[in-house]
């Protein structure tokens, strides 16, 4: 497959960098102020390195690295790009979620695939997107926006959305690491917190981890994928958004309350839950050697089924390659 | 009697062994005899929690009798409370498995909470957090408007107040709540939370992950 890549963060640089080893070829790459498209002539991109005609990831990632650019071509040049599958791991953002949608429905309004890897279009556009899918020869995948390498939306597919009853888990693994480092240190909040932003596992502003807006962004997904699935007529599925979700985060959480728990063999989560009817995320006691106990930044994901009993899939949930790989799997099912 | 207690939960046990081929029968097609099979009386033991009062014991008793169970044995803990501070009761009857159902029930609408019946646990029990200003707010009302709560009564009460009385204090509780009502007593927790500016970690109910 020929994909264009979109947003060149550590997500969109591994898929290019990975592609390769998947058999797909890279043929235009951007990110918010440049692009590199490769014409298949010795242009900007030119014949890479190894012989192919797609970009080079290592003179994308090197131009990333030393001029904050991915190539001298526009933006624009990357989505009119002749590719048969478009890369979208722009950031996510809320609302009308764009310009990731927009770059999605540019895909499918020329009959192309879309694999997204941004939350914002499928957590508060699902109802659109499925729209513009159905005036479309194409399709959209989403692994990657749910837990990582995790493959949770496959799962659920494989399973039904009709046979799953609910899907539950730790889906943020910086909120995770913190509720684990205050457990196993007796620590309050801010101190772990300074300590994950030292470590490179939270960020600057961590708001979006630690309130729970991440995890529940993805259980609002998860809620669309189980509600449009287990329907013959979309305009019967319950569409989810952000604001669909009851949302509470672990940033009061005092360390005090996690050693009454550990007393009694429990701790504390952020978990989150959707069902075909209800998104919910907040911290939750949990036996403390129980499956969703997961410690560190690791996630999973518990699905229930009527019929297959209970599964459970952890690992993990964010990085670069880790979410490349999620990408590059949506990418070989639409082969 | 501690024999007799110890022995209980077997005897329930066995009872809903014995009556598991009735139903089985009564489920299918008639007996080979041609009588109908849910006839059969077999043992049952519910536990019960009572009142402190006089009469409270013969109030329980009577919707057996008067339903068609046969009384066996009757142990009054009296040693004993239930985390509600109620005494438990632990009766033995024959009856069918129809008039079993009947008896229950009618214990029910008498007012008298049923916490086990043959294997099935009626009482159930729910550990959650509480934190912010737990003194500040009263802990002690916030305790007793939980268990003046029709669905659950507060079994037990652990407090961290690491900061002293003025930062914020964590709680752990363990309720028990009558059956099928923890969503309930969850729900009442919650709502008394939002009114003091209180927050829950609610376990993950229904789900022995």
């Amino acid at each position: 497959m020929r994909l264009a890549v979109i947003g060149a963060g550590a997500v969109g640089r591994s898929v290019v960098e990975l592609a390769g080893e998947y058999g797909h070829e890279v043929v235009a790459v951007a990110d918010s102020s440049s692009a590199v498209v490769a014409d298949g002539t010795g242009g900007t991109g030119g014949p890479g390195s190894d012989g192919r005609a797609g970009v080079d990831p290592d003179a994308v990632a090197a131009r990333k690295a030393e001029r904050g650019i991915v190539g001298d071509d526009d933006p624009a040049d990357a989505l009119a790009a002749d590719y048969d599958v478009l890369v979208e791991a722009t950031p996510t953002t809320l609302g009308d979620a764009e310009p990731g949608f927009s770059h999605v429905t540019t895909a499918l309004e020329r009959d192309r695939h879309a694999v997204l890897a941004n939350k914002g279009p499928v957590a508060e556009r699902f109802g659109d997107l499925r729209a513009a899918v159905d005036d479309s020869d194409g399709e959209i995948r989403f692994e990657a926006t749910v837990g990582g390498a995790i493959p949770a939306v496959s799962t659920v597919e494989d399973i039904e959305p009709g046979h799953v009853t609910a899907v539950r888990g730790v889906l943020n693994g910086t909120a995770n690491f913190i509720l684990t480092r205050m457990a196993a240190e007796g620590l309050d909040y801010d101190h772990v917190l300074a300590e994950a932003q030292d470590l490179g596992v939270a960020e600057a502003d961590p708001s979006f981890d630690v309130d729970g807006t991440d995890a529940a962004l993805k259980c609002v997904i998860l809620a669309n994928v189980l509600s449009f699935g287990a329907v013959d007529d979309p305009t019967d599925a319950r569409e989810f958004t952000l604001e669909d979700a009851d949302v509470s985060g672990i940033r009061d959480v005092p360390g005090s309350a996690l050693r009454l728990a550990a007393e009694d063999g429990r701790t504390v989560r952020l978990i989150g839950e959707a069902t075909g009817e209800a998104v919910r995320v907040a911290p939750r006691l949990v036996p403390e050697n129980g499956t969703l106990a997961v410690s560190g930044t690791q996630n999973i994901v518990q699905i229930e089924t009527s019929h297959a009993g209970r599964l459970n899939i952890s690992g993990r949930g964010a990085g670069g390659p880790e979410t490349a790989s999620a990408v590059l799997g949506d990418v070989g099912r639409l082969e | 009697m501690s024999d007799r207690r110890d022995g209980a939960p077997e005897a329930a046990l066995d009872a809903e062994d014995a009556a598991a081929p009735v139903d089985g029968e009564g489920g299918d097609a008639p007996s080979p005899d041609g009588g109908h099979a849910a006839a059969t009386p077999s043992t049952h033991t519910v536990r019960l929690e009572l009142v402190d009062e006089p009469g409270q014991l013969l109030a329980a008793l009577h919707p057996i009798a008067d339903n068609g169970g046969n009384l066996l044995s009757i142990y009054h803990e009296r040693g004993n409370k239930t985390p509600r501070g109620r005494i438990p009761v632990e009766v033995d009857f024959e009856a069918t498995p129809e008039r079993f159902e009947e008896i229950v029930d009618a214990l029910r609408s008498e007012g008298v909470n049923v916490m086990q019946a043959g294997t099935e646990r009626y009482a159930e029990e729910v550990t959650l957090l509480l934190f912010g200003h737990l003194i500040d707010t009263d802990l002690s009302d916030t305790l007793s408007r939980i268990e003046a709560c029709e669905s659950a009564s507060v079994a037990d009460v652990s407090l961290a107040a690491p900061q002293g009385t003025e930062e914020a204090s964590s709680a752990r509780l363990r309720l028990e709540a009558r059956a099928g009502e923890t969503e309930a007593a969850l729900s009442a927790v919650r709502e008394l939370a939002t009114e003091k500016e209180l927050r829950v970690v609610e376990p993950l109910t229904g789900v022995d992950a």
